[in-house]
């Protein structure tokens, strides 16, 4: 469990130093307990409190990661059940099947489709972040086959490799070991020999027990044989099973300090009917697994799911934002209507999705205001008359349409006489306050 | 070391609701976080409803219409085949025909439609206007009375109409969505206002109000969990009635429900992105606390069925 900073502080020299760049003891302290600072900036700190709090310090979920470079997939490191309480921070992965009893031609679509998941929304790149290859044929020579069909193809994209024959992992894991893949498959009967795979390639072990408690032995037990980094399967496969397993793993890491339940899940989504998997997948999202493995790329499917991960782990203290330009919407021609509004994502969503509602070709000028709504934005001086003839002028707008009319959000329109001031030759026109009134407003203009 | 799963007891319970006379539907009732039935009751599903409107769906795009086509010019005929043939367990009708920028329909005219609806169905009804505080005051009473003594939902009461539709529906006894916008404090304050009038605590559904995904769902979602924690952790008896989430109506208007695969070929099959999406929304709910769902196409509806099946 976290030690509070008064209980770190009683562990530390307290001779007030000032080698940490701390004033004091209990400063340096107080910070350790927040997860500010590292305890290695003590240089005076003894073996004995560097173990205890050591152990203490730890997240209650372990951090790991598979794959490397700009496709690193970081997991664990949660720290809360809710997500008002605190930001999620690592998203959750998605990762499609591969089964080695699958063509070659299938598993180079199937690995195809993964690298064309890409997308961008609001600003970020979302994509299916890693392929699963599944053992499905039990014989190792044919999980190498398609480890190494995927690898050719992709040799950037993070595997999970599944198989629960010790030899065969090790063969398949051998050629991936580079780009730090997920070996998937130790359980009770095998976890020595998966153990000592995944120790020597030093790469992560996915572990599978039926319910939590053979589980945290098992993790006990693998823990000791020298293998720390582990992703943790309790065999929930139905909704109701992951619900409950996902959220008392996540319970009694974080509420209960049980270290041996303190990984990142991994969650079987797999349906015959595409819905109902993403309906699971979406389970996932919200209920703490850290790895989802998907039947099949669709693109239909990724969207939902790479919009539901991002609403789920944006940061309940941090507005989301979407980049200062002018936007079109629809093919607005040069007399179509110019507005501004600002660049609070949801702002910007619901602005767009009424004047495209409106069926008239328009111009949105969004204008930074550090994710703030149009009222406080301006309440907080971020969305002003001069702001706001600044940016239309750096814009170069003017050059692009035939009459310099700015329709300006209901809500400021206190902003328009400013504005016409500031911005010689514009006429200022009010929009509607709220954006539902928008279709109007443009059909009757 | 035995290891003892760690479940948790809560101090408060979500009131169980019941709507209907002839069929009737109950949600609520639980004394856990949702589906958390590991660690504790839950003696009912969520509750879903059609949404069905006074005005035929020339306003819905184009995926959704179709499967309306020919059953959707009268909101009877609609009903009905929600009823019989889609065996829709509850029906919402939205009187969205009465809002002042639509076709302006007047109160008798919509409490005519509330009637005429009644009169075909068994099921129980969710009446909901059209969302302009003014016009709902008027609306929804008139159509309060005219669905006396069936038991209905009636909404959306906010705070700048509530009054006049919290008479209504203590008058002619009926259930009552009280609707805010996304804070868990103007939620707390609505119910406050409310059953201050003598409206009981227990009739109450709250709409913290739905945001579709990608549009908000966030806010949403953490209200619910906030105001679900406040009825059993904190057991405070003002936010314990059940939520809803009104979700067809604000999933089918975002670019996603609409946009052709043509134009957005990375976004994929419109008509199955279009469900997807209208169910995941109400995945996202249910998970955050909805017991009382409203949705559109009957595709996502099954889907939730089935997903509530396996939740349960």
């Amino acid at each position: 469990m976290a030690l509070s900073g008064v209980e770190i502080f009683k562990l530390l020299p307290k001779t007030n130093c000032k080698k940490c760049g701390h004033p004091t003891c209990l400063a340096f302290a107080m910070k350790l307990a927040q997860r500010q600072v590292s305890l290695d900036l003590c240089p005076d700190v003894s073996e004995e409190a560097k173990q205890k709090l050591g152990e203490a310090s730890a997240p209650p979920i372990r951090p790991v990661s598979i794959g490397s470079g700009d496709r690193l997939i970081k997991m664990g490191e949660e720290t809360v059940l809710f997500r008002h309480e605190k930001k999620f921070i690592n998203p959750c992965a998605f990762a499609v099947e591969i089964k080695d009893t699958q063509s070659h031609e299938e598993i180079e679509s199937i690995t195809q489709e993964v690298i064309d998941s890409e997308i961008e929304r609001v600003g970020q790149r979302l994509r299916i972040d890693a392929i699963f290859v599944s053992n499905a044929s039990g014989d190792g020579a044919k999980l190498q086959e398609a480890v190494n069909i995927v690898l050719k193809k992709a040799p950037q994209v993070p595997l999970i490799i599944h198989t629960e024959d010790p030899t065969s992992a090790e063969g398949a894991a051998k050629i991936a070991k580079d780009n730090r893949p997920l070996l998937f498959g130790a359980n009770e009967a095998n976890a020595e020999a998966m153990a000592k795979v995944a120790k020597d390639l030093k790469i992560p072990l996915g572990v599978n027990a039926k319910g939590l408690e053979a589980l945290s032995a098992l993790t006990d037990k693998i823990k000791s044989l020298g293998v720390e980094d582990m992703v943790i399967d309790s065999g929930a496969r139905t909704a109701k099973e992951i619900l409950a397993d996902n959220t008392c793993i996540r319970r009694a890491a974080i509420k209960k300090g049980i270290k041996a339940l303190g990984y990142p899940i991994i969650t079987f989504a797999q349906r015959s009917d595409a819905m109902l998997e993403t309906m699971i997948a979406s389970l996932g999202v919200a209920k703490y697994s850290s790895i989802v493995v998907l039947s099949s790329v669709q693109k239909w499917k990724s969207l939902v799911l790479f919009t539901l991960r991002q609403n789920i782990y944006t940061d309940p203290q941090v507005p989301m934002q979407v980049e200062q330009k002018i936007y079109k919407v629809g093919e607005p021609g040069q007399d179509a209507p110019l507005m501004i509004t600002t660049n609070f994502s949801l702002t910007y969503f619901i602005v767009t999705g009424e004047i495209e509602n409106s069926k008239v070709p328009a111009r949105l000028a969004v204008m930074d205001s550090e994710g703030l709504s149009v009222l406080t934005a301006w309440a907080a001086g971020k969305f002003t008359a001069s702001k706001i003839a600044a940016f239309i002028q750096e814009s170069g707008i003017e050059n692009e349409i035939s009459n310099k009319e700015l329709i300006i959000p209901g809500y400021v329109a206190i902003l328009s006489g400013a504005i016409e001031d500031k911005l010689p030759g514009w006429k200022i026109t009010v929009g509607p306050r709220e954006a539902n009134a928008i279709p109007t407003f443009l059909k009757t203009r | 070391m035995a290891f003892a799963l760690p479940t948790e007891t809560y101090a408060g319970k979500v009131y169980e609701v019941t709507i209907g006379t002839d069929k009737t539907a109950t949600f609520g009732g639980e004394n856990v976080l949702p589906f958390h039935n590991f660690e504790g009751t839950i003696p009912h599903k969520p509750l879903i409803a059609y949404e069905i409107q006074d005005v035929p769906p020339e306003d819905w795009p184009e995926t959704l219409r179709k499967v309306y086509e020919g059953k959707s010019a009268d909101p009877v005929t609609w009903a009905k085949h929600c009823q019989d043939d889609l065996k829709a367990e509850a029906i919402a009708l939205r009187l969205i025909g009465t809002h002042p920028d639509r076709e302006n329909r007047s109160a008798e005219e919509a409490a005519k439609t509330v009637s005429d609806v009644l009169a075909a169905i068994n099921v129980p009804l969710i009446i909901l206007g059209s969302n302009n505080p003014d016009k709902d005051s008027q609306v929804l009473v008139a159509a309060s009375e005219a669905a006396k003594g069936r038991n209905c939902i009636i909404g959306k009461a906010q705070e700048s109409n509530h009054k006049t539709i919290v008479a209504a529906a203590m008058a002619n006894n009926h259930k009552l969505v009280a609707m805010s916008e996304l804070d868990i404090n103007l939620s707390k304050q609505l119910n406050i206002l409310i059953t201050q009038m003598g409206f009981d605590k227990e009739r109450i559904i709250t709409d913290p109000m739905c945001s579709a995904l990608g549009y908000g769902i966030e806010y949403s979602y953490s209200v619910m969990e906030r105001i679900r924690l406040a009825a059993l952790t904190q057991n405070d008896v003002i936010m314990q009635p059940p939520m809803m989430g009104d979700i067809g109506f604000y999933v089918w208007k975002v670019k996603e429900a609409q946009a052709s695969e043509s134009d957005l070929p990375q976004w994929g099959n419109l008509e199955q992105r279009a469900i997807g999406w209208e169910a995941a929304t109400a995945a996202a709910l249910l998970l955050s606390g909805a017991e009382l769902l409203i949705m559109r196409h009957p595709e996502a509806v099954k889907t939730i069925n089935s997903f509530i099946e396996e939740l349960i």
